[in-house]
């Protein structure tokens, strides 16, 4: 029995094959015989190390925020949470490089934000911060979603509960909330990294692209690809590897959470 | 002493003014239609929700008025619903450890306690399996301990069986029965059998009122009301308890069957309107009870008469009919005897 036209299938393998070849092609141009080199060579390390450290630090602060965000929307009904709600699903259907130019704008050396800061000596535009900043402003949006759909599926009841027994909210928070939406955090968290990991418009049109100091694993792809495309490739696979281990991880923990 | 509970409060937006009073360790049944204010009722004294005025008090203190409100972790209530809301990411034992702990008990504490409740309620040594392994009745009785684990001033039961399947319900009730004895309980039901069961008195509500509280033995005899009516839908006689069986004051004798043990000095027979068979005369065999009745009204049910009698001073009732009723030629105030089958009257304890 076919639960689908025949006639399906055809698009579907021109999908498939749309996705999936351009990775194949990418894999068999690769230089794996020097691929362990290229990845010691001082702008790969630069890149590598500022895209680690970058991506760890926006995805730790993306968790302080989105995590409680997630819970106030959650539980909020009514106008001012969609008004809420619109507001964190902008950054994640707004081209990057309109975010980098917002971002510019508001907190470069003349912004709103930016212009009283540089004179008191603090300046964000092109600088390292600027990179956790733009990393931070795209990937929010990933976690806050995703974590919001699980903690509104879920309900309060279990919240209920814990309150009569005698926990405080902020108890009930860290011993009921947060352990029972594990799965939907785990996988939340993955897909908000994998979002910073790739980063490329935002940070190139607020941060810039400084060797060491801005200039992330993409940007720096984006670069190497025509002067020395044996290294781009090289840190593409690394980028490929790491999107694959993420969404290897997010279906497992959502099996996970279905199960529970 | 003063009230355990007493509730004197408005909610507006649900046309909801409740006012009701529980004695130290009573336990009430709230029944009435659905709407008429059951689930206000259980949020007012559970603190999950606030009245928009008046007062709710838990063993005289206000806990909720137009100066105060204690949220509900800062009361002492012991809440069991439909779904026992096990944390499914902790062991049977760290859920019923959990209340202890936040209310202050160190770890060690809170798992002793926690054991001795499961042994209470007949699970000693479930306490390091996870929640998913339960089946329904297990879990409701974790949930029992978990709520008791708290020694709450006040235990909420909102139809605490109704989602579990007719076999394992006995076996709770009798369970609840014995440990809520003396804790201030409310109960919603929609079950006569729990205000059987567990219940010292009920109270009535409709359109977001207190109709009636009285106790059981009069509800079930004489319901007021036709919701009551149809609730109860039983009779019900009170006696005292002579060996296994219940003896009416009148010193006549009613055998059945007893879901619990017969301990206690008094005790009730229940049994349905239709169970009960009018005669002229005794008619004798069989293992049947004989009680001589006086009939004081005939109400036409449609397909059958309903036939109110007393009993010394009880009434209850009994549907025949038409034919059968043409047959006997029964008047108001003439003397019949009512049979009920053994087998079908039910023996409760009255704690």
């Amino acid at each position: 029995m076919t639960r689908y036209p025949r006639w399906a299938l055809v698009p579907t393998g021109v999908a498939l094959a749309l996705l999936g070849i351009p990775l194949v092609g990418l894999l068999l141009r690769a230089n794996w015989a020097e691929l362990p080199g290229l990845l010691v060579s001082d702008r790969a390390v630069d890149a590598l190390r500022l895209s680690l450290v970058t991506c760890t630090i926006s995805t730790l602060l993306v968790l302080a925020l989105g995590v409680p965000t997630a819970l106030v929307l959650a539980r909020t009904d009514g106008r001012w949470g969609s008004v809420a709600r619109t507001l964190v699903t902008i950054p994640m259907v707004l081209p990057p490089v309109v975010a980098g130019l917002a971002l510019l704008t508001t907190l470069g050396r003349r912004g709103l934000i930016g212009g009283p800061l540089s004179a008191i000596g603090i300046e964000i535009g092109f600088t390292t911060v600027a990179v956790i900043v733009a990393q931070t402003f795209v990937s929010l949006p990933f976690l806050v979603i995703s974590l919001e759909g699980a903690l509104r599926a879920s309900g309060s009841d279990f919240e209920a509960a814990a309150g009569y027994l005698g926990a405080s909210p902020s108890r009930v928070f860290w011993r009921v909330t947060l352990p029972m939406a594990a799965p939907a955090l785990a996988s939340g968290t993955a897909l908000s990294f994998a979002r910073a990991l790739g980063e490329f418009g935002a940070t190139l049109t607020f941060a810039g692209s400084l060797q060491g100091t801005t200039r992330t694993l993409p940007l720096e792809i984006y670069l190497l690809r025509e002067s020395d495309s044996d290294l781009a490739l090289a840190l593409a696979v690394v980028l490929l590897a790491v999107a694959a281990l993420v969404v290897g991880v997010a279906t497992h923990l959502r099996a996970w959470g279905s199960h529970a | 002493m003063p009230d355990a509970v007493r509730i004197d409060a408005r909610v507006e937006a649900r046309d909801v003014e409740l006012d009701l009073t529980l004695g130290e360790g009573e336990l009430v049944a709230i029944v009435g239609p659905n709407g008429s204010g059951k689930s206000t009722c259980i949020e007012l004294i559970a603190g999950a929700l606030r009245p928009d005025s008046g007062t709710v008090a838990l063993g005289g203190t206000v806990v909720a008025g137009a100066q105060t409100f204690v949220p509900a972790h800062r009361r002492r209530i012991g809440y069991l619903e439909q779904r026992p809301l096990l944390f499914p990411h902790l062991t049977v034992v760290g859920n019923v450890a959990f209340g202890p702990r936040s209310r202050g008990a160190s770890a060690r504490d809170a798992a002793r306690r926690a054991e001795a409740e499961l042994e209470a309620v007949g699970l000693a040594g479930f306490g390091p399996r996870r929640v998913r392994e339960l089946s329904g009745g297990q879990a409701q009785r974790v949930a029992i301990a978990r709520a008791l684990a708290i020694d709450p001033e006040i235990v909420l039961l909102d139809e605490p069986f109704a989602a579990l399947d007719a076999a394992a319900t006995p076996e709770l009730r009798r369970l609840l029965r014995d440990r809520l004895r003396r804790i201030t309980t409310v109960m919603v039901t929609h079950d006569p059998l729990d205000v059987l069961a567990l219940a010292d008195g009920v109270a009535c509500l409709s359109e977001g009122r207190v109709a009636l509280q009285s106790g059981v033995d009069r509800v079930f005899q004489n319901p007021g009301t036709r919701f009551l009516a149809d609730f109860v839908g039983l009779n019900l006689l009170h006696g005292r308890v002579v060996d296994d069986a219940v003896e009416l004051p009148g010193g006549a004798l009613v055998t059945g069957m007893a879901e619990s043990p017969l301990l206690t000095d008094q005790a009730r027979a229940v049994f349905p309107p239709a169970a009960v068979s009018l005669y002229r005369a005794a008619p004798h065999g069989s293992p049947r009870n004989e009680l001589s009745a006086t009939v004081v009204g005939v109400e036409d049910r449609g397909l059958v008469q309903r036939v109110s009698l007393e009993v010394g001073s009880q009434r209850i009732h009994a549907d025949v009919t038409p034919s059968a009723l043409r047959d006997l030629h029964l008047g108001e105030g003439e003397a019949v005897v009512a049979v009920v089958k053994a087998t079908q009257v039910a023996l409760h304890p009255v704690a």
